[in-house]
């Protein structure tokens, strides 16, 4: 694998060059880490989990407020789990009020939008139209569907912030596919 | 001495989502050195401008003395609980001290008529969220407009009172001092750059 290689060609050189090595392997470390970010930030785009919106939330951070984009994220998944369990509840109720049901995935499809959340916008359209139609079944279906998402996102932007933070401040993610 | 016209403007912006606040504030603060202020619903905002809760319902104007700030544009969201965006407008709209701020109204829905009956209502911008950065740039000349509109309204009111006080003049009406400071040298700086009236851009 191309990270224990690089990990044991600087071990080599550290025995030798002890002076050129203290600059050279936690830039080494560093590029690994950069290239593992680049990959997630690609890999979130290209599985299509997040859109250009989340660019634009990457575009509005800056000194003034440097960690604008994982406040951002993190105020998303307050809502959205909350607005989940909220969710659960109302499915399980009976009698069903689809009317109610349809306003919670709608806020839900609402706050996936400010962030980019593609995959779970889609998922909770197709949910309203199983409301919409009064069909448990497929509502059902499609709610999996929006909970998967909504760990599977949750799970890749915590490692994409953790990244973030070892790479350091100075840096930022690549745009998404470049 | 140059003022640098677009760090006097503030700027309301009102919904009842917190990230959205955070968002809307965000972007505001980025496109241009607008001072921001958030509040989480029709109601504050009304407190804000300056309008208490038993005269939401009249036409009086206040005098500067009440907690009241200047706010040269209101950005509110449609769907909100209890006041929803489109009656905190009308509210503003039918303000004599308000209705000359431009209001500028955010929906997540795309409905046609919801947009009509807003832009009727008297909103300058409909915005679709998520709003953008770009969507920012459309404020300036609204913003221009209301100050036009709020120098000819002081303009008047200067014609029919002799008393010519601008600076330095121990007054205890110290707010619209600093605001007919602030537009004249506004006014000023709009004639030396050329601006006409009908196409104000601000870039």
């Amino acid at each position: 694998m191309a990270l224990a290689s690089h990990r044991h060609i600087s071990s080599c050189l550290c025995s030798i060059h002890s002076s050129l090595c203290y600059s050279t392997r936690p830039e080494m470390e560093r590029s690994s880490l950069q290239r593992q970010l680049a990959n997630l930030k690609k890999s979130l785009f290209d599985q299509g989990n997040l859109d250009e919106q989340f660019d634009q939330l990457e575009e509005l951070q800056d000194d003034a407020s440097p960690n604008f984009v994982e406040e951002v994220v993190t105020l998303f998944f307050r809502d959205s789990s909350r607005l989940v369990a909220n969710i659960e509840q109302a499915i399980e109720k009976s009698p069903r009020d689809y009317g109610s049901l349809d306003a919670l995935v709608h806020q839900l499809k609402d706050s996936a939008s400010s962030i980019g959340a593609a995959k779970m916008m889609k998922e909770c359209t197709v949910f309203r139209e199983y409301c919409d139609k009064r069909n448990l079944e497929g509502c059902l279906r499609s709610f999996q569907k929006v909970k998967k998402e909504h760990s599977t996102l949750r799970l890749k932007l915590e490692n994409y912030f953790q990244l973030l933070r070892q790479v350091g401040p100075a840096e930022k993610a690549t745009r998404s596919g470049n | 001495m140059a003022v640098d016209a677009e760090a006097q403007f503030h700027v309301l912006a009102v919904d009842d989502s917190l990230m959205d606040r955070k968002l809307i504030e965000r972007l505001l603060k980025t496109s241009s050195s607008f001072q921001v202020t958030t509040v989480d619903s029709g109601s504050k905002a009304l407190e804000v401008l300056g309008l208490k809760e038993e005269d939401q319902t009249s036409t009086s104007a206040l005098s500067p003395q009440h907690n009241e700030i200047e706010v040269n544009l209101v950005i509110t969201d449609y769907c909100m609980p209890g006041m929803t965006g489109y009656d905190l407008l009308k509210k503003i709209k039918e303000s004599s001290s308000l209705k000359d701020i431009p209001v500028v109204i955010m929906s997540s829905e795309n409905v046609p008529s919801r947009i009509n009956r807003c832009l009727e209502g008297g909103a300058e911008e409909f915005f679709l969220k998520p709003v953008q950065l770009s969507d920012m740039r459309r404020l300036g000349p609204h913003i221009l407009k209301g100050k036009h509109k709020e120098q000819q309204q002081l303009h008047q009111e200067e014609n029919s009172n002799t008393n010519h006080t601008i600076m330095g003049s121990s007054n205890n009406n110290n707010m619209s001092n600093k605001r007919k400071v602030m537009d004249e040298e506004i006014l000023s700086d709009r004639t030396r750059l050329g601006f006409s009236s009908s196409s104000l851009n601000l870039i």
